[in-house]
């Protein structure tokens, strides 16, 4: 356990060592609510949202966000970097088992996570008053589920690639798509019904609708469990299976 | 017992044979050498003794156990050629994290010292120097305190002053009773530190003895150079058994030959009062005999 523990601060020290890392999830997505809010007319309450203003949405965009650059961009390339490199294969010749890393840098990556999402959740609630959560297990759970369906997706990208740098390319390739369904650009609620049914079967298309109902006080749909269950379950079990330690 | 044995070992990567038929067996405390030329199968020898590779065919034990026992990582220690550290990992936290995964951990601090690395304790891994990290790579294999240690190339990359102190601490680690395997590609490495070595070629091993024994095996022939005081006839010599050829460079006369050849020729000079001026001996080095083993230049 303490070795665990070890290597997770370790990962976390580098991670927070990473300037990029750092500044695209952590700083980025509040820096975007604060700028959305800025705009008036994303301050003002849209009839067709029952009410609720474009910023309200926003600030569940933004943890998807944090999610998508942890999951998608960072952990992939730093897995990837660590086979490529041969921090894996170093390991194997200790008494550490590699997978012992991969655990620590996921959990590393899980608590920038809430840091992260808890400074988008804080700044939107102190600036605009963006009700956190009003049901906050429901809230807890979307999260979690969010978070390992993503990170499963960054899992099985990272037993694929051969390299860092492609591990980042493909990383990228995914986030851009993903982060559209998330309504990144344009919220999911203001999409046309066949986008958003598409979106509602994308990985964070299905967490930005569980946020979104936890913070307006429901449980997260059906649907979108199930659809963050099966890339938990099927990404990771293919990444399992497919994962190379050098 | 010996700590390790290597029974007919093969190993294939697709269509390519990296090792045909390995067998050897490292006693105790020794410094066991693995010489042998670029795609030899050194490396896979030692990834293979490691558990990180799954031999196709053969026999490996390991302390008695097979390589792929997970019980045997906290008693070996193993450098590999390629593996390394996170850019942003420094020296110390480096050495701290490796030394919680074993069960009874050297002093850190200590083996930082032997390895010179007390300057460079702060350093990130992506700043070190290659020699540096190769040193740092080295820490890393000893931390646990190992029973074994198998060094891959472990001074490649090293200059001439970090490279003859890399061999000083294998010596002090020998004298630990820390077994050493050595892969090496230096002559002069394994003459220096080796008690024995397994010369691999082609995926198998051509000849295993003391690096003395080795250099007897391949080549018995000495050469003698010098100048005599007074001129002689050719015969003075040549009639000796001992002497198989000599030539002549000018006032200089070269001859080679076996056996204590030194001694006949100077005997025989002497006899008939002749001084040999500026006389040198020339022995063969291990140099020779590994190209007479291989048939390749050292690479």
């Amino acid at each position: 356990m303490t070795v665990f523990v070890k290597l997770t601060t370790t990962e976390l020290r580098l991670l927070v060592r990473e300037p990029l890392a750092i500044f695209f999830a952590v700083l980025f997505p509040t820096a975007l609510v604060v700028i959305l809010g800025a705009i008036r007319v994303f301050r003002e309450p849209v009839p067709e949202l029952g009410g609720l203003r474009i910023i309200d949405l926003y600030v569940g965009i933004a943890v998807t966000l944090v999610l998508a650059m942890l999951g998608l961009q960072m952990l992939p390339a730093a897995l990837a970097t660590y086979r490529e490199k041969g921090v894996l294969r170093r390991l194997a010749t200790t008494p550490v088992h590699p997978v012992a890393l991969l655990g620590a840098q996921l959990v590393a990556n899980l608590l920038v996570a809430v840091v992260a999402a808890a400074l988008c959740i804080t700044v939107g609630y102190l600036v605009y008053d963006v009700q956190p959560a009003a049901n906050m297990p429901a809230f807890l759970i979307a999260f979690l589920l969010s978070g390992a369906g993503v990170f499963a997706i960054g899992l099985l990208v990272a037993a694929l690639v051969p390299t860092g740098k492609a591990g980042n390319a493909v990383g990228t390739l995914l986030f851009f798509p993903s982060m559209f369904f998330a309504g990144l650009w344009a919220p999911r609620e203001s999409m046309p019904a066949t986008v958003q049914r598409i979106g509602d079967f994308t990985p964070l298309g299905a967490a930005e609708r569980a946020l979104h109902e936890a913070m307006t006080g429901s449980w997260p749909n059906p649907l979108s469990v199930a659809v963050l269950l099966g890339y938990l379950l099927i990404c990771g079990v293919a990444a399992s299976r497919l994962f190379q330690w050098s | 017992m010996p700590v390790v044995e290597v029974e007919k070992l093969a190993k294939r990567y697709g269509d390519t044979v990296a090792v045909r038929d390995v067998s050897f067996t490292v006693e105790p405390g020794e410094i066991f050498g693995i010489l042998g030329p670029n795609g030899a199968g050194k490396t896979t020898t030692v990834e293979c003794i490691g558990g990180l590779r799954t031999p196709d065919s053969g026999r490996i034990t390991v302390l008695g156990r097979p390589p792929a026992d997970r019980s045997l990582r906290a008693e070996v220690g193993v450098q590999l050629q390629e593996g390394e550290l996170p850019d942003r990992l420094t020296v110390r936290e480096a050495l701290e994290l490796y030394r919680t995964f074993y069960p009874d951990p050297a002093d850190w601090r200590q083996l930082a010292g032997d390895l010179g690395l007390t300057e460079k304790l702060t350093t990130r891994y992506a700043k070190l120097s290659g020699g540096q990290k190769q040193r740092l790579s080295i820490a890393l294999a000893l931390i646990g305190n190992p029973r074994i240690a198998v060094l891959d190339e472990l001074t490649t990359g090293l200059d001439p002053q970090a490279r003859r102190d890399t061999w000083e601490l294998i010596s002090q680690i020998r004298g630990r009773g820390v077994t050493v395997l050595l892969v090496t590609h230096f002559m002069e490495e394994a003459e220096r530190l080796c008690d024995r070595i397994a010369v691999i070629d082609r995926g198998e091993v051509v000849a295993l003895d003391t690096p003395a024994g080795l250099v007897q095996q391949t080549s018995d022939e000495q050469t003698i150079r010098f100048r005599p005081s007074v001129p002689f006839a050719d015969a003075l010599l040549t009639t000796l058994p001992e002497v198989r050829r000599l030539t002549r460079h000018g006032d200089r006369i070269e001859v080679s030959g076996n056996g204590n050849l030194l001694h006949a020729v100077v005997s025989a000079l002497a006899l008939n009062q002749i001084v040999a001026v500026e006389l040198r001996l020339e022995q063969a080095t291990l140099d020779d005999a590994f190209v007479r083993l291989t048939g390749r230049e050292e690479s």
